[in-house]
């Protein structure tokens, strides 16, 4: 049973849409196989737009593993805007795939990465435009899988009713595994429909399959317990860690676009995985350990995706590019390769440290010094504490001081507003260290012609983090300690001008904050919230406060609970957290003494490079740290 | 710079969606994939040396598009142009490469000629407003441009326009479903006439008003012939054979 291409009915929609050109797919280096020839057949999709969703690393790797798999298929697709929702709403035209634009529901599976959880409300738009039933429990043999994976899938449970399964991990091999379970009960002649080859999937321990788990509260609210619903379902299931990276070298052919997007660069990832232990920084605690790609494979995969796609931007992507034990070599290593060919180096992430500097002078060889960025996260010493990110303000003036002095004009910092135990004097001392790093880099200069940017953003509790168990600050304090941050900043007569500073309203991540560390029950608001018309979450644009609060009073109405009791309220210790049942392999107990540590301002060490401090992830994952040197270096590449 | 390189290219089928600046990113990159020589200005940005003439519109096809690459080493035309049409995406399809011999390519591009597809029209119908357009002296007609609201002569400009014989399947809909094409030849000029401007003009004459968009193709864009119609630009290039 072929499907037919939708494109004939969507071009004459086309000319009426803003960039088109985003809709019609044939990037450099994508795939579309035969359809028949498949037996397993997937849609990945990013829940945003196109030019947010294409460079995205995790569907661009699993969309090339999938297709390498000879009997699977995998084709894109993305949220579509509001224009094009309404023009196929008017012409019956069905969500599609961008590749073959055949219709996302002819797939065996939908597959859905969520890098954020404001990416929920198009995931309903692009069930409801495939004609796939909103509620899993609706669904057919007819519709396909819907599968959710990413960061945000470590507490599927606001969108568990939306969804037949979740991953938690690296998706490279489960994926495969996966197409394999479905690959052989489609072979069987697919018995007992799609309810038997989800218990195939949840029987694995790898898949998790929300309807196979009921839920039950305290009458205050509170989850009582979690548990399976029938036998031969496991009662935890854990993260999927892919240990070598060397053996999956992708993306092999990275995807071009003609649309413009966020990212006009290929991306390599160096390592997976963060030790550094900073308490807000959800990222690092459910990607460990630390597992380096080598400095070989990392130098043959530069070279061969710059041959595929021709970019002339390379990131090298982590959690903390310096960090890897052989960033030197890898940053001098590329500079002398690329050096003369205009292709630019970039190393987004990176921790405040002099080391950086000779990095980033190996990164900017071709002359271009235009700003570096630098995240100390809390603005006092006592709050870099709480948070465990291990910087001090002398570290910090001693790297900028460098920077500035080496001929950089532009600073950019990072913070966060709304940390646990953060009080008013904390984020006021962001300006003071502003005006302490202008001062040094006139001094190192001997010039007033150096800047400064203080970026901020509000700081939101994540599940399986030591702040998982933390009160949400309220937006109306937030806002708050931005104003008199801002107030402080613009009325210094010195430094005010040199000082640049951008931050964001607090109401969006109290929204963030329901929707991370939801549960069941938080399904309603946001379908009542899609309902009325939600869409695009993450843009500020699309974005509205008055509505989440307004269809989360309605939805939660007979409930004991609200959006406070979601956000800012603590939770007690051995309260069940929505996704106690979903596991990391990150130590409860730990997880517990490292937030009392943090409010006592005890640090912990990186156990890269110190003692394990028993996070528990290795023990439970049967996972081990896995770091350089191999004291290789990479050798020029010979021009034919 | 020892060379400059002058590049036909044509944007097809869903490609012609692309912008001109999606273009010129997906040119660089090609350039790039292909190994070809190409020269970077010099400064903070260095930015290669390619130029764009006449760029189409988005949503326009286009069988005659023109660009200019400056190489810092001297290329065989032929093979380049094999190189960078495989290093592009199909739907952006390198036709011919030249030498150039002089600075005066844009200059050169004097007009272009213009298909319309209009699916569901009547060929009467449409006869009957081409009519009314080519008689009339002035055709005003008001564009949102860059500038803001410019009223301009849509009349002058258009040097020939006839409804094709013969009606042609439009893309998308069933075979039997009507489709008129319409041909033109438009000198170019300041304020750009541009064919949704000559579809405008049809309206404003005789209430011609296609229900669904236009599939439009640039067909050629060159020096104006004693016919009225453009010539290849690169016949001079050419002049004394390819080297």
């Amino acid at each position: 049973m072929s499907v037919e291409s939708l494109f004939p009915r969507l071009e004459p929609l086309l000319p009426k849409v803003q960039k088109p050109i985003q809709y019609v797919g044939g990037e450099l280096n994508s795939t579309v196989k035969d359809w028949d020839e498949a037996s397993v057949r997937w849609a990945l999709m990013y829940p945003d737009a196109y030019e947010v969703g294409l460079p995205n690393q995790g569907v661009q790797i699993l969309y090339e593993i999938l297709n390498d798999l000879p009997d699977t298929m995998a084709e894109r697709t993305y949220a579509v805007w509001p224009d094009l929702e309404a023009l196929m709403r008017a012409e019956g035209v069905p969500q599609f795939t961008v590749d073959a634009h055949r219709p996302v529901r002819a797939f065996d599976v939908l597959g859905v990465s969520f890098s954020t959880e404001l990416g929920y409300t198009n995931l309903l738009t692009a069930l409801d435009l495939a004609g796939i039933p909103l509620e899993a429990a609706e669904r057919t043999d007819e519709d396909p899988i819907v599968l959710a994976g990413g960061h945000a899938a470590f507490n599927p449970e606001p969108i568990a009713e939306f969804l037949d399964a979740a991953v938690l991990g690296d998706g490279e091999q489960i994926a495969i595994a996966i197409s394999e379970v479905i690959r052989e009960w489609k072979g069987e002649g697919s018995p007992g429909g799609r309810d038997e080859l989800l218990m195939r999937l949840a029987s694995t321990g790898g898949v998790y399959v929300p309807k196979f788990y009921d839920v039950e509260y305290h009458p205050d609210g509170r989850i009582m317990r979690v548990v399976p619903n029938r036998p031969g379902v496991p009662t935890r299931i854990f993260k999927h860690t892919v240990m070598d990276l060397d053996e999956w070298p992708y993306p092999k052919k990275p995807l071009v676009p003609l649309a413009e997007t966020v990212h006009e660069r290929f991306s390599v990832e160096i390592f997976r995985g963060c030790t550094r232990g900073c308490r807000f920084c959800q990222a690092g605690m459910i990607t460990r350990p630390v597992r380096e790609r080598s400095i070989t494979t990392i130098g043959d995969m530069v070279e061969n995706g710059i041959r595929e796609s021709g970019f002339n931007e390379v990131g090298l992507l982590s959690l903390s590019s310096a960090d890897h034990s052989e960033i030197g070599d890898v940053a001098k290593g590329l500079a002398d390769r690329y050096e003369g060919t205009n292709t630019s180096l970039s190393l987004p992430s990176t921790r405040v440290d002099a080391f950086n500097i000779d990095l980033a002078n190996e990164f900017s060889r071709n002359g271009r010094r235009s700003g570096l960025t630098f995240a100390p996260e809390g603005g006092s010493e006592r709050m870099r504490k709480v948070i465990n990110k291990m910087v001090t303000e002398e570290d910090l003036i001693r790297t900028v001081t460098t920077a500035y002095s080496q001929g950089w004009r532009q600073v950019k910092l990072y913070f966060m507003c709304g940390l646990p135990t953060e009080e008013d004097v904390d984020v006021l001392g962001i300006a003071d260290l502003a005006k302490k790093v202008i001062r040094a880099g006139r001094e190192a200069t001997g010039s007033r012609d150096v800047r400064c940017t203080v970026s901020i953003g509000g700081f939101v509790p994540k599940p399986h983090t030591p702040f998982q168990w933390a009160a949400q600050c309220d937006h109306e304090t937030v806002d708050r300690r931005l104003r008199e941050l801002r107030d402080e900043l613009r009325g210094d007569k010195e430094y005010g001008r040199a000082i640049g500073y951008r931050y964001h309203d607090g109401k969006p991540s109290i929204v963030e904050g329901l929707l991370s560390r939801g549960d069941r029950r938080v399904a309603r608001v946001i379908r009542a919230v899609w309902e009325g018309g939600g869409r695009f979450d993450g843009w500020s644009e699309h974005f509205s406060y008055d509505r989440w609060r307004q269809a989360a009073e309605k939805a939660l109405a007979d409930e004991p609970v609200d959006v406070d009791w979601y956000t800012t309220r603590e939770r007690e210790e051995h309260e069940v957290l929505p996704w106690d049942h979903l596991d990391a392999g990150l130590d409860r107990e730990w997880l517990w003494q490292d937030w009392q540590d943090a409010k006592g301002d005890v640090e912990v060490e990186d156990c890269r490079w110190t003692p394990c401090y028993d996070c528990g992830v290795c023990p439970t994952m049967g996972t081990e740290i896995q770091i350089g040197p191999t004291g290789k270096k990479l050798l020029p590449l010979t021009v034919i | 710079m020892v060379q400059r390189l002058r590049v036909r290219y044509a944007k097809r089928g869903r490609l012609r969606f692309t912008s001109h600046r999606d273009i010129s990113r997906a040119v660089e990159r090609a350039v790039r994939r292909a190994d070809i020589p190409v020269a970077y200005s010099a400064g903070f940005s260095p930015h290669p040396k390619i130029s764009y003439a006449g760029a189409a519109p988005t949503g326009v096809a286009s069988e005659a598009e023109y660009l200019e690459i400056g190489v810092n080493r001297p290329c065989d035309p032929h093979r380049v142009r094999a190189d960078l049409d495989a290093s592009l995406p199909p739907g952006l399809d390198v036709l011919d490469v030249v030498e150039a011999r002089d600075s005066g390519l844009a200059d050169r591009l004097e007009g272009s000629a213009w298909e319309l597809r209009l699916p569901g029209v009547d060929p009467e119908v449409a006869a009957k407003a081409v009519e009314a357009f080519v008689t009339a002296d002035r055709v005003e007609v008001e564009r949102l441009t860059k500038k803001g609201l410019r009223r301009f002569d849509a009349r002058e400009a258009v040097l020939s326009l006839a409804v094709q014989e013969g009606a042609a399947r439009a893309a998308g809909q069933e075979p039997d479903w009507p489709c008129v094409i319409l041909r033109m030849v438009v000198r170019h000029a300041t304020p750009a006439v541009r064919p949704d401007d000559v579809l405008t003009g049809l309206r404003l004459v005789a209430g011609f008003a296609p229900l669904s968009p236009p599939e439009v193709t640039r067909l050629a864009q060159g020096p104006l012939d004693a016919t009225g119609e453009p010539a290849d630009p690169f016949d001079f290039d050419r002049v004394g054979g390819n080297r």
